[in-house]
């Protein structure tokens, strides 16, 4: 792949602070890859892929900076050739995907629970807000709490707090060796399984369950992910990485489908929730995938009553996911947030914006 | 003229005492603290520099109570602080001399620890250290380890989004917390989170850590429990070359390791530390680096080979492996002392908090080294070298006149050398009142515009906390230097290499 550099910072902000003016609404827009979970927004196109390039990459500091339209494809590429990776195993959902859509829409993959959140990764962004000003948080240092943390504060909320124009993240070094082993099991026992092993000193990466069996991926150093392997007592399964790719990208049987798809997050021990639909268990157990076309409300209220919430994630005939209600007053903070941000409410909506009890 | 003073007096210890009294419809009498006497205590917080009296202190011992001095406050627009255990380094907690200290220490209680989904649930008053205890017979603990761990709270620890020599591999405050509740200044309580990993919406938790009480007041916490290593092994490595020390960091990094504690201390702080707590750290080296692995045996033992061979071919003098856990809690000892054995240098020291790009750290020691000569003032370094924090500690005597202002400057120039290397003002002790002239340096004017506006979106009237974290733009006008970037670097002036 050929890296490109180009930076159109200043032609971004213009174009923001001109849509300010007018109040007109923009859509903030990458390759389209995740257009499915933010929905059709409507509004005059604010294109961000030509704004693309590795800024700085410092393999000895764990950091790395880039531009939000590089594409996902050329970060990682510069990551393995110096054996370096995202912890957070971002999901693709598409070839095309870039940081910035990756960051706003705040997807982890299945190393998450063990290695920590997209949002765990962001050190610093550089950002336009609703205004049309370039804006810098947060840096290239790991420890930082100069000011409020804006930078994670961008992750997972869909461009409506600012455009992303460039985001510094913590990178870690791949584990030398990765093994899946799998056993055949129902949910209620993998549950007890996953969270056990989480309790115990072993160099786990991944804890899934689907069609009825338990698959748990070990990383580390080679005499390590021996030792435990030993410990598990099972052969580890062929093709393993690409049994957590097609997890991660949704390209696993389960998830080709029509049917309404929901993502539960739930307190990882949680038994298995008396809903109807099929289930695959990811994130060894905090996160959940349903298929079912149970009623929102149900969904909701079984997975509030548990401690967690519920997200459509990918509705059965239109675009956009349908965020989990929010209480009156946490409602309230949110649109308090998004003015603070964006006063002429013209980047992407505001996603959040469901009360809990009103229709 | 007499009569006049003591009817000023008079008129504002009425307003006091009846205010203490309406606290006192819902908070036992003796929770309320209008005595001098008895608001000593809380005039400071770990930063002793700073002193002032609150006009009220209010101790609530339950959410109903923290709520009732919150909604009188909001009604009568009086500004609250809310405070820990006061082991802050940034005058976070320091009082508000017509304002309402809130102290949140009789929220003490572990209310849960689950062992299954491996999350504790606790109060801000709860000790850091507490947690990990309570954790401890189900083989499990909470990864943060301020060094203050032994006192301070987990309240504060929040609100700084506190680190520790861990951070490295295990991270900050903010990725061990998956739930908060907090009361917004009208006394609304909001619950984000709890034993799942995120939480629907914008993602307040992160905003919430390090907010240093200018958003609201916490009043509970869900937080990560993480397995117990089965081993953990340290190597120190002694270096005759401060550089040559942080090559080889740069190269454990390279060589694909994550340390579980990676520090490094200069000749002063060895000698600090040596003389003190007897660590066995030689007294004739530049620097040592001491690296901890944790893991699996097999883990460990594997690392501890390559890393001994590593440090040796980047030019350490000698390589130490502790023999046994003794030894290793030795090792550590040392650097865990090392800010009150330089306390005993010197009759008062000022602890830094800058972080910066680690390739700098070369540059940057030699550029302290000139002011500390420059200002005829002894500065110990003590870094967190996996992370790029350093603490340069300066040795003054607060009974010399004019020694703590020159101690000021001597910080401040610090502090703006890691600015100009792309680091930041502080890495784990907040901004407080202590640092926050330098935050005119770091941010723009619309990066601190932007910042109030967030503050105002949870705090309309400017309540919480006030004067401190952020500068008002008037203030960076009067401190007379500005942080002005139009374009993208900030300093495009300088070298960056």
């Amino acid at each position: 792949m050929t890296a490109v550099s180009q930076d159109k910072s200043s032609e971004l902000a213009g174009a923001v602070k001109a849509a300010a003016g007018k109040h007109a609404q923009l859509t903030i827009t990458g390759s389209g890859s995740k257009r499915f979970y933010a929905g059709d927004i409507e509004g005059e196109t604010l294109d961000v892929t030509g704004h693309r390039g590795i800024v700085t990459y410092e393999p000895t500091e764990l950091i790395l900076t880039a531009r939000a339209g590089t594409p996902l494809a050329e970060l990682e590429a510069a990551l393995a050739e110096k054996g370096q990776m995202l912890a957070f195993e971002p999901p693709w959902f598409g070839d095309g995907a870039t940081l910035g859509g990756t960051i706003a829409c705040g997807f982890s993959g299945p190393r998450r629970p063990y290695a920590g959140a997209a949002r765990d990764f962001v050190l610093g962004t550089r950002i336009i807000n609703g205004k049309g000003e370039i804006l810098h948080f947060g840096g290239e240092v790991m420890k930082n709490v100069a000011g409020y943390d804006v930078s994670r504060l961008m992750v997972g909320a869909l461009g409506s707090l600012g455009v992303l124009l460039e985001v510094s993240l913590k990178v870690l070094p791949k584990p030398a060796r990765e093994v899946t082993l799998c056993f055949e099991m129902p949910a209620d026992k993998a549950i007890a399984i996953m969270n056990a092993l989480g309790a115990q000193p072993l160099p786990l990466s991944a804890a899934c369950h689907a069609d009825d069996t338990l698959y748990v991926r070990l990383s580390g150093t080679e005499l390590g992910v021996q030792a435990a392997r030993d410990k598990l007592g099972v052969k580890p399964m062929d093709k393993g990485d690409d049994f957590w790719r097609d997890i991660r990208e949704h390209r696993h049987t389960f998830f080709q489908d029509d049917a309404p798809l929901w993502r539960l997050s739930v307190p990882p021990a949680t038994p298995p929730i008396n809903l109807p639909g099929q289930w695959l268990l990811d994130w060894g157990g905090a996160q959940r995938w349903l298929k079912s076309v149970a009623p929102a409300w149900e969904i909701r209220q079984k997975a509030e009553s548990v401690g967690g919430h519920a997200t459509l994630f990918r509705p059965a005939k239109h675009f956009g996911a349908q965020f989990h209600p929010l209480p009156a007053k946490l409602a309230e903070l949110h649109q308090n947030l998004k003015r603070a941000f964006d006063p002429a409410g013209i980047l992407n909506h505001e996603p959040f914006h469901a009360v809990q009890g009103a229709a | 003229m007499a009569t006049v003073i003591t009817e000023k007096v008079t008129g504002a210890s009425l307003a006091r005492e009846r205010f203490a009294a309406l606290l006192s419809e819902k908070l036992p009498r003796t929770s309320v603290l209008t005595e001098k006497e008895d608001q000593r205590p809380y005039e400071c917080d770990g930063l002793s520099a700073y002193r002032k009296l609150p006009w009220i202190v209010a101790l609530p011992e339950d959410i109903e109570q923290a709520g009732h001095v919150l909604k009188l406050c909001a009604a009568h627009n009086i500004p609250v602080v809310a405070r820990g255990a006061g082991t802050g380094l940034s005058g976070g907690a320091l009082p508000h001399e017509a304002g309402v200290l809130l102290s949140l220490s009789k929220f003490n209680r572990i209310l849960e620890v689950d062992p299954v989904n491996r999350t504790a649930t606790v109060q801000p008053g709860v000790r850091n250290l507490a947690i990990s205890e309570a954790a401890a017979p189900h083989g499990l603990y909470y990864a943060p380890d301020p060094s203050s761990q032994l006192a301070c709270s987990i309240g504060g620890n929040v609100a700084e989004n506190s680190g520790g020599v861990h951070c490295l591999k295990y991270g900050l405050t903010v990725h061990n917390v998956t739930g908060i509740k907090f009361m917004t200044m009208d006394g609304e309580l909001i619950t984000l989170g709890g034993k799942a990993l995120d939480i629907p919406g914008y993602d307040l938790l992160a905003i919430m850590n390090g907010s240093e009480g200018m958003l609201g007041v916490m009043v509970e916490f869900t937080v990560k429990l993480l397995p117990k290593p089965e081993r953990a092994q340290v190597v120190l490595a002694v270096f005759d070359e401060i550089e040559k020390a942080g090559d080889a960091v740069a190269a454990i990094i390279a060589g694909g390791f994550v340390p579980a504690g990676l520090e490094m201390m200069d000749r002063l702080a060895i000698k600090a530390t040596e003389e003190y707590a007897k660590a066995g750290y030689p007294l004739d080296a530049e620097s040592i680096l001491l690296c901890e692995l944790d893991g699996t045996a097999e883990e460990v033992s594997e690392g501890i080979a390559q890393i001994r061979t590593l440090l040796l071919n980047e030019g350490a003098r000698e390589v130490r492996t502790a023999r046994d856990e003794a030894e290793r809690l030795r090792m550590w000892a040392g650097r865990k002392a090392a800010f009150p054995a330089v306390g005993r240098l010197s009759p008062d020291y000022y602890c830094m908090d800058g972080t910066i790009p680690r390739k700098h750290l070369g540059r940057v020691l030699t550029r302290i080294g000139e002011l500390s000569k420059e200002y005829g003032l002894a500065v110990a370094n003590v870094f967190h070298a996996g992370d790029g924090n350093l603490h340069p500690l300066i040795l003054y005597n607060a009974n010399n006149p004019g020694e703590l202002e020159k101690t000021e400057a001597l910080g401040s120039k610090i502090l703006e050398f890691c600015i100009d290397v792309g680091g930041t003002v502080t890495g784990e002790h907040g901004v407080g009142i202590e640092k926050i002239n330098q935050m005119c340096l770091q941010f723009t004017q619309g990066e601190i515009e932007q910042f109030h506006a967030l503050k105002a979106a949870f705090d309309p009237h400017g309540l919480l906390n006030p004067g401190k974290a952020v500068p008002t733009l008037s203030r960076c006008a009067e401190f007379g230097r500005m942080h002005v970037h139009a374009g993208k670097l900030a300093h495009s002036e300088l070298e960056r290499f």
